[in-house]
């Protein structure tokens, strides 16, 4: 174990020598591109014993992951924004493909116009592709995140793709002291891939074949299947990890103070502290107010956040994404979630941060007395004032 | 050692599949599997022969095989390729079957790249000369003059405007360890490359001629024909690049008639004598390179 | 000889499916026989067993047994390549019915 002072990315990269992946193919794009870098140094010095593969294209990394998965070994890449879109087709084939890869996305906006800044619209548009999603906070979550993403994802009853989510930039490339496990301790943690689910000469396989309408069906529902399973598995994987490195996560979301709350702010990443720091200040003024901040959009986490909300009077989404003529993508899903929950509390949203739009404490402390006040709309944009919303 | 009949694996790796009858594409794969064997690990894209060979329950290749994105042919196999070393398997050929539109069009960012990083990998190129999984749209490979059902021949337009990609000189300026040209009409000569790139380190490429009947409008029976008779009229040449350098490995005396090649196929049977002399013509200049320039 | 084969179980419930897009290589549910119109026949007095017919069937049907050109009706489709390219026309296109 030691400390180290590194950024996102930096901790990312940790995180991924620690789990051994065999094969990393990944394309550079900011603002990912310094944990292809770290990885290929660390192959370079020989702390890290895997084939660095320099892939052409976003498309190109994934599809030579999944050959890698198909082939029977661990693999890793990494993307952004763009290249995300740009290998959106191989996100639905390897989650299909049930090929438990690990990814890292870091989190940018998606042009046009043309942004690399932060904000969530990347990866929240692939919510359907079959991916577990999470959403770290910091740096020391990040490297967490690397290690038990493999774990989760390659568990036998899960076998499902894994994206980790680093917000651009605020994450990525922000610098925190950050506790490295020692690579015996990371042995203990993450058992070997062993797959079935592999090429084999010795029992031949046809594989990522095509499936007409009378069993198609059942494969898609198979896949739904395990990724609700994830949702023990996290759980258990969460343990492990608190045994072995003595720091504890706490499942698909992480809740502040929501237990007495009368007005709890829904979030995820980075900008989860400052909300916490919010509330804190507000509470110093008699206003109970929580903050819970969801860690896995995918499985999403349905029940407990019901449970983390019911007593609440009002509940305020901050998300940086929206789905246009609708709105934003964290809300609907939550609104869905508390559908026949038997929770009455009015449910606004707060659309901010896009393409990097600064989201100031002032911003936060407004969510809250609007959705106090009652005086919310439905889905509201900070920083965009009443009368140029139209 | 060169590859026969009486050498060749009697085993089938690709049978049962639902390709129509007389398809030349199958019948590439079929013999390629053959000389590779049962350790050949097999990578198709989006395209006739996935489509036609892994259609679950029925899945009809004996030795290891996956179907891979369309674009993603060649970069499907680094993976795999990689992977397997890393599991420290060696007695492995990985190899893939890409058709025109998978390698010219979609798939030739992927294949470029694994040629640049020289990735130990075999990629055959089965060229029927169109989309013909989808109903014969044209592609980078569809030939000048060709009616395919996005190039129709009118009054105004005869058919494709453009000449064929080259993607043999395309790969060889990549300074591949290893590529050729074959077709299906001369199967040895296809096999004997197959041979010859098994053994070489790096990178191959193989690019077979494959007449589709449906494609071309021609009997199903006549595929063999029309694959034997596009080598002997020059509109296709058998060739291999190696050592940095280019070798014909058939060079026909006498050419036979491209008009009767041409006019055989329903794709072409629109085009007039004046078509015809440009693709003449065209063929004729290009055999005056090979000849000038080629060993 | 290692080649694709008809199985017992065709169809696939629930229970059955996989849970991943990977099963067993070269598993066959049906066979291809209801393509044909016409069926090449072989006249085993005049084949010389060259393997011509054998290189050159797209579907593979065509082995070579004690010297003689043998064909596997289940998955021929009747194509005629065989018979085309059969130098000792030994092989011959009739109706299937």
């Amino acid at each position: 174990m030691a400390e180290k002072f590194l950024s996102g990315d930096e901790a990312f990269a940790e995180g991924i020598r620690l789990a051994c992946p065999d094969v990393i193919s990944a394309y550079p794009i900011t603002p990912q591109t310094i944990v292809v870098e770290k990885l290929s140094e660390m192959v370079e010095d020989g702390s890290l014993d895997a084939e660095f593969i320099h892939v052409e294209s976003e498309h190109s990394a994934l599809s030579c992951a999944m050959g890698a998965s198909a082939a029977g070994v661990r693999a890793f890449t990494a993307t952004s924004s763009q290249g995300l879109l740009y290998m959106a087709e191989c996100l639905y084939y390897a989650s299909g493909g049930r090929f438990p890869i690990v990814m890292m996305n870091a989190n940018r906006s998606t042009a046009l116009p043309w942004n690399i800044y932060g904000d969530q619209r990347d990866s929240l548009s692939q919510l359907d592709s079959g991916w577990i999603q999470a959403y770290a906070e910091n740096a020391q979550e990040s490297l967490d995140l690397a290690l038990m993403s493999y774990y989760i994802a390659e568990h036998k009853s899960v076998s499902t793709p894994f994206m980790v989510n680093l917000d651009g930039f605020i994450l990525t490339h922000t610098y925190e002291q950050v506790d490295v496990p020692a690579p015996e301790q990371a042995k203990k943690f993450l058992p070997p891939y062993e797959t079935e689910n592999k090429l084999d000469l010795d029992n031949p396989k046809n594989m990522a074949f095509s499936a007409g309408p009378d069993t198609n069906y059942i494969f898609k529902y198979k896949e739904h299947a395990a990724m609700l399973r994830a949702i023990p598995v996290i759980e258990e994987a969460e343990q492990k990890f608190a045994e072995i490195f003595g720091r504890k996560y706490t499942g698909l979301l992480d809740q502040y103070k929501t237990e007495d709350a009368d007005y709890i702010l829904i979030t995820l990443g980075s900008i989860a502290g400052l909300c916490r720091e919010i509330a804190d200040s507000l509470r110093q003024n008699g206003i109970r107010v929580g903050v819970v901040r969801i860690r896995y959009m995918r499985p999403f986490p349905t029940e407990a956040l019901a449970e983390a909300v019911q007593n609440a009077k009002a509940l305020a989404v901050l998300e940086k994404d929206i789905s246009f003529g609708n709105e934003g993508t964290v809300f609907t899903n939550i609104c869905s979630a508390l559908q026949g929950k038997n929770i009455t509390a009015p449910v606004y949203d707060f659309i901010g941060g896009l393409g990097g739009r600064n989201i100031s404490h002032q911003d936060i402390i407004a969510i809250f007395e609007k959705i106090q006040s009652g005086t919310a709309n439905r889905v509201n944009f900070i920083g965009i004032e009443e009368g140029e919303n139209t | 050692m060169s590859v026969s009949a009486k050498t060749l694996d009697q085993n089938e790796y690709f049978y049962g599949h639902k390709a129509c009858a007389g398809c030349g594409g199958s019948l590439a794969v079929r013999n390629a599997l053959k000389v590779l064997g049962k350790n050949a690990v097999a990578v198709l894209p989006a395209g006739c022969m996935s489509a036609v060979g892994f259609n679950f329950p029925q899945l009809c290749f004996a030795n290891n095989a996956i179907i891979s994105t369309f674009a993603g042919t060649a970069s499907m196999l680094t993976g795999i390729e990689a992977g397997f070393r890393r599991r420290g398997i060696k007695d492995f050929t990985a190899v893939g079957f890409a058709g025109d539109g998978g390698t010219a069009d979609i798939g030739i960012q992927a294949l470029s790249g694994a040629i640049d990083r020289n990735d130990n990998i075999i990629y055959i190129c089965y060229d029927n000369e169109a989309y013909m999984n989808t109903g014969i749209q044209k592609s980078g490979l569809t030939p000048f003059g060709a009616k395919t059902t996005t190039t129709p021949a009118g009054q105004n337009i005869h058919g494709n405007i453009r000449p064929k990609k080259n993607m043999f000189e395309i790969v060889a300026a990549h300074d591949i360890p290893y590529a050729a040209t074959a077709t299906v009409g001369y199967i040895n000569d296809f096999l004997n490359k197959i041979e010859k790139a098994s053994k070489i380190q790096g990178t191959k490429y193989i690019h077979v001629i494959a007449p589709c009947p449906t494609g071309w409008g021609i009997p199903v029976s006549d595929t063999i024909d029309a694959a034997r008779e596009i080598v002997d009229c020059g509109l296709w040449y058998l060739a291999e690049y190696e050592n940095h350098e280019f070798k014909i490995s058939r060079d026909p005396k006498n050419f036979t008639s491209v008009e009767e090649y041409l006019r055989k196929q329903a794709r072409f049977k629109h085009l007039t004598d004046e078509d015809i002399k440009i693709i003449t013509e065209s063929r004729d200049k290009k055999w005056e390179f090979i000849r000038s320039h080629w060993n | 000889m290692i080649r694709p084969t008809v199985r017992e179980k065709k169809t696939f419930g629930f229970a059955d499916v996989p849970e991943d897009t990977s099963y067993e290589a070269g598993y066959l549910v049906t066979v291809n026989s209801g393509w044909r119109s016409i069926r090449p026949v072989v006249n085993t007095e005049t084949c010389i067993g060259c393997m011509q017919c054998y290189l050159y069937c797209p579907d593979g049907v065509i082995s070579i047994q004690d010297g003689k050109a043998v064909i596997d009706y289940d998955f021929c489709k009747g194509c005629g390549i065989c018979s085309k390219l059969c130098k000792p026309h030994a092989i011959q296109m009739e109706s299937e019915r």
